[in-house]
């Protein structure tokens, strides 16, 4: 049975239509691996009644002759910021306590009619605030590579719930969210594929908003397929997001075609930054050979704005989710911390219920948008904004995707960079200029450093060209066969 | 007709500007598909929106968008073809989201003008700075429970069209006449009904005075809790005398937000500058700015009803009303729809007499509106039909009109039922002449000896004796003739 943990998505769904096992045993040994790994506390709740009775009701389709859906008998983790009917949903803080959303988010919903099965809800940075899965109300997770001497690493962040259950085999796939880099480089640092779309791909209803300009959800998965499979699910036009494009989902798996003869491949020198780790360097120019040899071209492009990426996200992102934050009030649902004024009750709850990080960018937010600093900050970070993004629109007129590295580095242990919430934040490095641009992007795993950690690649597209992206990712995927797996 | 305040050291000019906050008519909320109506038991109108669940996502309603341009077309303003949703943060229990979605930097309508009708006949321009579209807030009531306070999100995030006029108004009559004429227009355009009493239109005012001659403003109070035309126009009169005091005492008006009371007739200060918010304005990163074709604009444009300024005009310039009935009959759309199905097919300053002069009493009497007036336009307009086809006279008619107000008949069977038809009959009133002039002798002799004046007094008593039925006209010829005699 624990074999059928191993299989991708792809593997699963040829091996349901053809009979060899059922969606309930597939599921029961993602409940046991789940239950064997909780060390690593990648879920907050585990729901593996609903997890039997979806993949019951998948096996009475398919006997049925019903036709199956993309991801029918599929288990499947959830990120616990998509709000989950009559499941407790958290975002990983303690102000949610005992929060059951009487809704299900639209992508959820979506990949629950695709006839998935949902083995529980993962953990995260609190608010999907971090990149180390370190601020979790719920406690760190553990990623399930170890470093030098069986030391506990993180898995990034922040959608690193996610990515340990895919990489530890506990779940085929997971959804994540990504607004600076929370798919891709905790998809990296575990050595998954871990794909940000298009803003505006998929619904943003449904899960509790960090930065409303820049969330995106998309698959983490442990192939460039399976991600392929999933994002079809997930994806969609929804009207209630009034962000959500309004466009047909391609068949995003027929995009794998292996074939990438005469692709121009962008390289963009900004992204070398100074001091970069040999490892990051290496594993980059090994990434441009193979492109090169499957037929691309690589052209070396600029993106001049992208050393003010990081200041422009972390002052529209914290503008954004002290906004978006203050809906946690302690009136309505959650965690209520009594005080004796609205005021005292205010304090009280919010003082309480969000933990440091949280705090932090909910004051960098406020302080931004204050009277007398708005244009100093919000105004002139929303210009850089756009100059970023034309940056790549022109890039793009001359390339049809970018190739960087995910991450500056391998994943670290836990306990390092905490106390400097600048070093964390150089992490999304890479990440946060897609971003901002609203550009799809994806993760994969391309080797293994000297520490035996795994090391991503990252892809970069047009706006709504993710089968550029996962054309280009299937083929750097078949060239890096990549085979390592935590221990 | 200037308004001076009168101050210590010399005289003042008050300069008034208005923020109306118009509940927009739709069926659903600006951001969600929750029902907008007054009364219903708290929170049974509350969606996920609404009450700002976790992960929830306004959506703009188009009926929103459609009123709010229409209202913009009505106020003779520019309309925005791109606009942009804004967030103003705060907190407070009511306001789920903790923050409003309004339109700052970029509302949707641009300057327009209102135009006053004074009571004087005589008519002045207000400028319109803005409109712009936001949410309404929920409701806190603290008087239900010792302790806590209760929240009903019923009203929260209903769409609010907030007018926001120039400080062109200089007095108190000016302000009850731009809250009236803008009340008008908006039932007029059907975007807003207008009802003061149940919060459906709200106001605050904005007073400054300044010394009559000073063209500089001065610093501005601002006051809420205005919830009538008539507290309106009182607490300009108030806080101006206000202020007056304060600089004649030597001291300063500070900016601020001030809280009108009606009970005790004054306003008190709500916030202090140290406490004054800091909203934190900006673009809601939810929604997409708003952008609106020419076309769109232009269709709702072609379907405007037709508005009280130009109602007035035509009245004037087609039915030759003087400014001052014009201007009262078209005030109300009621009213208007009213004198035009009494005028029908008759004198309209005759109709338009009958309206106002009589018809209004009655209401007043009753203390009810047109639209639960005891006659019928109907009626009053068959009533005219009456005294244009000389069944009844002007002075029967007086009588059948008040016993159509107290028993809402048709005019036509109560002049049948009592028997009130005129007398064009010469030979009836002829006897009722002749029988007056036998029975007067005394009076025939003055009027022999040339007090023609008596005429009138022959003239009531031949009415008296038919009732009043007689035509008067005739009852006049005749009555010389035989008297001349």
């Amino acid at each position: 049975m624990s074999t059928l943990t191993n299989l991708t998505i792809a593997e699963a769904r040829n091996g349901l239509a053809k009979g060899d096992f059922s969606s309930q045993e597939l599921t029961e040994s993602h409940i046991a691996a789940m239950e064997a790994a909780r060390g690593l506390n990648a879920f907050i709740t585990e729901t593996p009644d609903i997890a039997q009775l979806r993949a019951k009701a998948s096996d009475e389709r398919r006997a049925k002759g019903e036709p199956a859906g993309a991801m029918d008998g599929i288990p499947i983790a959830i990120k616990d910021l998509f709000c989950t009917e009559g499941v407790l949903t958290t975002a990983a803080s303690h102000i949610l306590d005992g929060f059951v959303p009487p809704y299900e988010s639209t992508v959820s919903a979506n990949l629950m009619n695709a006839g998935a099965v949902m083995l529980g809800k993962t953990n995260l940075d609190e608010f999907a605030m971090g990149s180390a899965n370190i601020t979790s109300y719920y406690g760190n997770v553990i990623n399930p590579w170890k470093g030098k001497g069986g030391k506990d690493l993180v898995p990034g962040g922040s959608s690193g719930g996610s990515a340990a259950a895919v990489a530890a085999r506990m779940a085929m796939g997971a959804t994540g969210t990504d607004t600076g880099g929370s798919i891709r480089q905790p998809a990296a640092f575990t050595g998954i594929v871990g794909l940000k779309p298009t803003y505006g791909r998929c619904s943003r209803w449904g899960i509790v908003a960090f930065a409303s300009s820049l969330d995106q959800a998309g698959p983490m998965t442990r192939s460039v397929r399976d991600a392929a499979i999933m994002l079809g699910a997930m994806a969609g036009h929804d009207p209630k997001d009034s962000t959500s494009a309004p466009l047909p989902v391609p068949d995003f798996e027929a995009a794998l075609t292996g074939n990438i003869k005469g692709l121009r491949v962008g390289v963009p020198k900004e992204y070398r930054i100074d001091g970069m780790a040999t490892e990051i360097e290496g594993i980059w120019q090994q990434g441009i050979d193979w492109l090169k040899d499957a037929g691309a071209e690589i052209v070396d492009v600029s993106l001049p704005h992208t050393e003010y990426a990081l200041p422009t996200y972390y002052i529209v992102a914290p503008a954004e989710a002290s906004s978006n934050l203050a809906r946690y009030d302690g009136v309505r649902f959650g965690l209520r911390v009594p005080g004796d004024s609205l005021d005292d009750m205010y304090r009280n709850t919010r003082g309480e219920g969000f933990g440091d990080e949280v705090q932090r960018r909910i004051l960098i937010g406020a302080y931004v948008l204050s009277a007398g600093f708005y244009d100093a900050y919000y105004m002139k970070a929303q210009r850089v904004r756009r100059l970023i993004a034309e940056d790549f629109k022109k890039v793009f007129e001359n390339v049809d995707v970018i190739l960087t590295p995910t991450a500056p580095s391998a994943a670290f242990a836990i306990g390092e960079k905490m106390d400097d919430p600048v070093a964390m934040y150089l992490n999304d490095i890479f990440t946060v200029p897609a971003s901002l641009a609203g550009l799809p992007g994806i993760s994969l795993p391309a080797s293994l450093n000297s520490d035996g950690l795994p090391l991503g690649l990252q892809l970069l597209g047009k706006p709504f060209d993710e089968e550029t992206v996962l054309r280009a990712a299937g083929v750097l995927e078949t060239a890096a066969a990549f085979d390592g797996r935590p221990a | 007709m200037s308004y001076i305040l009168a101050g210590e050291s010399g005289d003042w000019e008050v300069v008034i500007g208005l923020e109306v906050h118009a509940q927009i008519i739709s069926k659903s909320k600006l951001f969600s598909g929750s029902a907008t109506s007054f009364g219903a038991e708290p929170n049974t109108h509350v969606s996920l929106v609404d009450a700002a669940m976790p992960g929830m996502l306004p959506v703009i309603n188009e009926e929103c968008i459609e009123q709010s341009v229409r209202t913009g077309l009505g106020l003779k303003a520019e309309i925005n073809l791109t606009s942009v949703f804004d967030r103003k943060n705060y907190f407070y229990a009511d306001l789920p989201q903790g923050y409003q979605i309004s339109q700052l930097y970029h509302p949707i309508v641009g300057e327009g003008t209102v135009i006053l009708d004074l009571d004087d006949g005589s008519t002045r321009e207000v400028g319109i700075e803005r409109l712009h579209m936001e949410q309404d807030a929920g409701k806190s009531m603290h008087d239900q429970d010792p302790k806590r306070s209760f929240i009903d999100l019923n009203r929260s995030g209903t769409g609010l069209m907030e007018i926001v006029s120039r400080p062109d108004l200089r007095s108190p009559e000016d302000v009850g006449a731009y809250l009236r004429k803008l009340r008008s227009i908006l039932r007029y355009l059907g975007t807003c009904d207008g009802n003061m009493d149940e919060g459906s239109m709200r106001c605050d005012v904005n007073v400054s005075v300044r010394p009559v001659g000073e063209a500089e403003l001065r610093t501005r109070a601002e006051v809420k809790n205005v919830n009538s035309v008539r507290f309106a126009m009182q607490a300009v009169e108030i806080e101006a005398r206000r202020q007056i005091d304060v600089y004649d005492d030597g001291g300063q008006v500070v900016q601020e937000t001030r809280l009108f009371d009606s009970v005790k007739g004054e306003t008190r200060s709500m916030r202090s500058k140290e406490f004054a918010h800091d909203y934190r304005y900006f673009p809601d990163p939810d929604l997409l700015p708003l952008v609106i074709s020419q076309e769109y604009v232009d269709a709702i444009k072609a379907s405007l009803p037709e508005l009280p300024d130009d109602r007035k005009q035509r009245y004037m310039s087609d039915l030759g009303l003087s400014a001052y009935d014009a201007g009262v009959l078209v005030a109300e759309k009621e009213t208007a729809a009213y004198y035009e199905e009494v005028a029908g097919g008759h004198d309209a300053k005759l109709a338009a007499n009958w309206v106002i002069t009589n018809l209004f009493a009655v209401l007043k009497d009753k203390g009810v509106p047109i639209s639960e007036s005891p006659i019928s336009a109907a009626h009053l307009s068959q009533l005219l039909d009456l005294m244009a086809d000389d069944t009844i006279s002007g002075r029967i008619a007086k009588d059948v009109f008040e016993i159509m107000a107290e028993t809402g008949k048709a005019p036509a069977a109560i002049v049948e039922e009592k028997g009130l038809t005129q007398i064009t009959d010469t030979g009836a009133i002829e006897a009722a002449i002749d029988q007056v002039i036998a029975d007067n002798p005394g009076q025939v002799e003055q009027f022999k000896s040339g007090n023609e004046k008596i005429t009138g007094w022959f003239v009531g008593q031949v009415m008296q004796a038919t009732g009043g039925k007689a035509n008067p006209g005739a009852v006049n010829k005749l009555l010389r003739d035989k008297l001349k005699s």
